[in-house]
């Protein structure tokens, strides 16, 4: 093996795990923990939500199963439409994660879509920057506007495979070889992977991770996925690294046609 | 008084502070952030802070997402 791989690196903390996972849609905490460990995942996001008010004071939050030491926790900004609500969001998960930088925006366009509101989402990219946020965005796979928004300084640029929750895989790996073409910021592959192929398949263009959840979450066994999802992620970029085989109209015998003795 | 926490109203003692709040709805230990009229206030002023009639409270914590 000659190529040794180097870790990934976002905002200046490396991670050996290229698999970032979601913790939406699991039947429960423990559930949830499980996936995680067998995943191999170093980061993970969670949503940011209203505390319910008199309901389920002893039951434990989601922050005490899932160590903030342990893992690094990427507060998401799902279910904003505005790029004010996902300003408001990260100001507020900073808060909650004693002055935690990192986030991942996302601003929707349309609830059957889960499209990216990319006018949206360049204008609260700008002020996160501006703010001091390290910010990890989600996008389309528009090569254009994934360069626009590294060039103001996001750590990282997730264009999706597909809608989120879709499961359809890589739609377009041409514009993901596009985006990637003129990165130099970690490219990382966000929603629409649906098994561990399409994982393998985005590795393999050369992104620098995936980040997934209902791929996981609502696998028949979330746990056996999630093991599955890490040997995709890793065999998937060792097969970059390798580089392929040119691919060919026609065959080439694998056996020396020389030495036949008939 | 009353103060209206993540959309519903609370009622309040007179010159009640953030903290008197929190711990009223016992999430004075909780791992939380809050908002008071859509300006943080950071855990470390919590016990200072001072709350009027009508104030609008925004109480969030983290939950599974993706």
């Amino acid at each position: 093996m000659t190529s040794i791989d180097t870790p990934l690196e976002i905002a200046g903390k490396q991670y050996q795990s290229r698999l970032i996972v979601g913790s939406g849609k699991y039947q429960s905490f423990q559930q949830n923990l499980e996936a995680l460990e067998a995943s191999g995942a170093q980061m993970i996001t969670v949503a940011i939500r209203r505390v319910n008010l008199g309901q389920n004071k002893d039951e434990p939050s989601l922050l005490e199963i899932i160590s903030p030491t342990k893992y690094t926790i990427l507060p998401n900004t799902a279910g904003c439409y505005t790029a004010a609500d996902a300003v408001r969001t990260c100001r507020m998960a900073r808060e909650l994660l004693d002055g935690h930088k990192l986030v991942k925006l996302e601003v929707l366009g349309d609830q059957k879509t889960l499209y990216p509101n990319v006018t949206e989402t360049l204008v609260a990219a700008q002020e996160l920057v501006d703010d001091g946020f390290d910010v990890m965005v989600y996008t389309s796979d528009d090569p254009l506007i994934a360069k626009r928004l590294e060039d103001m300084g996001c750590v990282a640029v997730m264009p999706l495979g597909a809608p989120i929750g879709s499961g359809l895989g890589i739609r377009n790996p041409y514009n993901i070889r596009m985006i990637l073409e003129n990165a130099k910021v970690p490219i990382i592959v966000d929603a629409g992977v649906g098994t561990a192929s399409d994982a393998a398949i985005a590795m393999e263009l050369g992104c620098e991770g995936v980040l997934m959840n209902t791929a996981i979450a609502e696998a028949k066994d979330p746990i056996l996925m999630a093991s599955a999802m890490r040997k995709a992620v890793e065999s998937g970029r060792e097969a970059f690294l390798a580089g392929r085989m040119p691919r060919r109209l026609y065959a080439s015998a694998s056996s020396p046609i020389d030495g036949t003795f008939f | 008084m009353q103060v209206y926490v993540n959309g519903d109203t609370v009622q309040l003692n007179d010159g009640a502070s953030l903290i008197d709040l929190l711990q009223q709805l016992q999430l004075a230990d909780a791992k939380i952030a809050v908002e008071l009229n859509e300006s943080i206030v950071p855990r470390s002023q919590h016990q200072d802070q001072a709350l009027h009639e009508n104030d609008r409270l925004e109480i969030v914590h983290a939950i599974g997402g993706g």
